[in-house]
């Protein structure tokens, strides 16, 4: 308790200055890279935030250790938004004018980003955002990027596992946010295309403490399976209640609550709960012929290594949006249009989160691959074929 | 049948809590004429400390129960002891607002100590829900049920019986007074706070197994707790026990009959028209002073 409460003064003592200098150690020939990250570090976000913060400096570390880009070592500029757009933009503002940075990677959320995009946009900055809301990406801007993967993406994945079980009347709780409702757009909008019928669908507050009261409206349409949507907590308090409430149907959670901190909350009512997650959660049972399997490996080894503190599901956007980064700087000498143009042109990248294969087109990369089913079983993700 | 049931049954669960909360606020009012905005804050102080006593360090449950609302308890003390006493010109609405400080600075504390994350905790008992006519009830229900009923009657009896209640009852209806025929005012009002928070200590106790702890729990549940005693009327305790239950059992209706969206507006709307036709509350007696 003590040494976690030290090492939380630490982490804020660090996000008090809200400035975190990466600089290089070694002495260089040429004038470093200066790239932004803004993340919602502190604030209830955090969970994003932390993980992507601490992977973005190892990343940066990393790509110094092995010689930087045509010798340019990266120098990278973060900054906390706590969650919130006001800050956000103030950040980037920062970034641009004051760190004279040459490209931004983050924020966490969607508000943030899409707050953000207009200042990018006009100071002609290359973004490569770590939030999944699909507005960000579509309609295609010229300059902005991102590496998390589309809800869209979640959604199919779960109706796919549905359809394969023969469900045809399934039964939604969503969490009333941001987040919340692009789950239940989607939800909604791709039900038909599986020969999927919502028979019910409710909400919960982020901050609710009991949700027998949704459920039992749920248990009354007699669905075949429920669907949450939602971050924690509140996903792991509707785990708990299901239980309770004694209902025995298949119970599907959003890539959201994929860390090890849903098993922690939700106890051995997790048992048996269905998922989608980015393959990092169950990088150790992909199979070697997996395009991913050594970057998982060695980024989990790495950062379990350097912060002592499991691996969830979240720092992997902005190590991915870190090293396109710098795959997209060779050769650019900092021109930001370059940046954008050779972004573009990056196929086949393997990344924490997927196999990125970018186009004028596509400005998120991620295909169906990008994400895999997993049941969760004895306390741990099993991946399921 | 069924469903109506499992309504009513989530409704005297959150009610309670909120009942407890409510009883905190309450009682502040009735003795010192205050309210305390950070009464939130010390349901997750009375959380968080039992989970970090009963899981953390592994006492028994009924020791990190005390441990926690003694924690709490200590908390409440000290601000009235550092921010509210120390004020030169206590004019209620700026010793209101000091608490609205207060409020943010215990969650930034709560955030150090605790960390960023949610914290579950185990039920106080093993025993399997109860089925009754196909809906469930926890037995941790029951238990927030009995103990809160139980702190009622406890503040009934102190109030009543014991010398150092009716003296605190004394103080609420004139300092001056008080103090002039010898009550240690200041004491009362330190013992008053304290008493509120060990309360707010006990609704997080209470909630810990219900649901999952985190440092920013408190701004939610202190507004419900207060929505509640408001209802109830101010000063009441056995008002912010029917205060805080019917605004559990109206919001679980309100999931069940309108939309799970409407569920805080019916709360809030059940608030207004209460305020409107009753100001002083259903059980509230005394005029409500308006500051």
């Amino acid at each position: 308790m003590k040494a976690a409460g030290i090492a939380s003064i630490g982490v804020l003592a660090a996000a008090a200055v809200m400035l975190v200098m990466i600089a290089p150690g070694q002495s260089w020939g040429k004038e470093p890279y200066r790239i932004g990250g803004i993340y919602a570090i502190t604030g209830s976000s955090s969970f994003l935030g932390d993980p992507e913060k601490k992977s973005m400096e190892m990343a940066v570390e990393e790509i110094n250790s092995r010689g930087g880009i045509d010798g340019h070592p990266l120098e990278a500029v973060i900054l906390d938004s706590e969650g919130d757009p006001t800050k956000a933009v103030l950040a980037a503002n920062k970034l641009i004018s004051k760190d004279k940075v040459i490209a931004i990677v983050g924020p966490s959320l969607t508000p943030t980003t899409l707050a953000i995009v207009p200042v990018v946009e006009k100071a002609g900055i290359p973004l490569i955002s770590c939030a999944a809301g699909i507005k960000i990406t579509e309609p295609v801007k010229p300059l902005v990027f991102k590496t998390a993967q589309n809800d869209v993406l979640a959604v199919s994945a779960i109706y796919r596992h549905i359809q394969g079980r023969n469900i045809k009347k399934i039964g939604i709780i969503t969490v009333e946010n941001a987040y919340g409702e692009s789950g239940r757009d989607q939800l909604k909008a791709l039900a038909p295309k599986f020969g999927i019928n919502i028979v019910q669908a409710e909400t919960y507050g982020a901050k609710d403490t009991d949700m027998t009261a949704q459920l039992a409206k749920l248990r009354a349409a007699q669905p075949e399976a429920i669907v949450c949507w939602g971050t924690n907590p509140g996903p792991a308090v509707i785990t708990k209640n299901v239980v309770q409430m004694n209902m025995k149907i298949p119970l599907y959670q959003s890539h959201g609550v994929a860390s090890p901190k849903y098993i922690e909350l939700a106890g051995p009512a997790s048992e048996g709960v269905l998922l989608p997650t980015g393959k990092i959660l169950v990088a150790e049972q992909l199979p070697e012929s997996d395009p991913q399997k050594n970057v998982l490996k060695s980024y989990i080894a790495e950062f379990e290594k350097r912060f002592s503190m499991p691996v969830g599901g979240f720092g992997g956007y902005a190590y991915d949006g870190t090293y396109l980064l710098a795959a997209a700087l060779k050769g650019t000498e900092g021109d930001k249009k370059k940046i954008a143009e050779n972004m573009e042109k990056i196929k086949g990248h393997a990344g924490v989160t997927g196999t990125f294969a970018f186009s004028p087109q596509d400005h998120n990369g991620l295909g169906a691959d990008a994400f895999v089913m997993v049941e969760i079983r004895g306390g741990k993700w099993h991946l399921l074929k | 049948m069924q469903e109506f049931l499992q309504y009513i049954f989530s409704g005297i669960t959150n009610g309670a809590v909120y009942a407890v909360i409510a009883l905190g606020f309450s009682m502040l009012y009735g003795s010192t004429g205050l309210i305390n905005f950070a009464q939130g804050e010390f349901v997750m102080i009375g959380a968080l400390s039992l989970i970090s006593l009963w899981k953390g360090v592994n006492l028994p449950l009924p020791l990190a129960f005390a441990g926690a609302v003694a924690i709490t308890a200590i908390a409440g003390a000290m601000l009235e002891r550092f921010a509210i006493r120390s004020v030169k010109k206590p004019h209620p609405i700026v010793l209101v607002i000091i608490t609205v400080g207060a409020s943010i600075l215990l969650r930034g504390v709560g955030m150090l100590v605790w960390g960023k994350d949610s914290h579950g905790s185990p039920s106080f008992s093993d025993h399997a829900p109860y089925d009754i006519l196909g809906a469930t009830l926890l037995p941790q229900s029951l238990w927030i049920l009995v103990l809160t009923l139980g702190v009622v009657l406890g503040l009934h009896i102190f109030h009543k019986r014991f010398l150092t209640g009716r003296a605190m009852l004394a103080c609420a209806i004139s300092t001056k007074a008080a103090g002039i025929v010898g009550i240690p005012t200041e004491k009362m009002v330190l013992l008053a706070f304290s008493m509120s928070a060990a309360m707010g200590g006990i609704g997080g106790v209470l909630i810990a197994p219900l649901s999952m702890s985190s440092f920013d729990m408190g701004m939610n549940l202190g507004l419900k707790g207060f929505c509640a005693a408001m209802i109830g009327g101010l000063g009441s305790s056995w008002g912010a026990v029917v205060g805080g239950l019917l605004l559990g059992v109206l919001e679980a209706l309100g999931v069940g009959f309108l939309s799970s969206g409407l569920k805080d507006a019916a709360a809030f709307v059940l608030l207004l028209l209460i305020l409107y036709f009753r100001p002083s509350g259903l059980l509230g007696t005394a005029s409500v002073q308006r500051f």
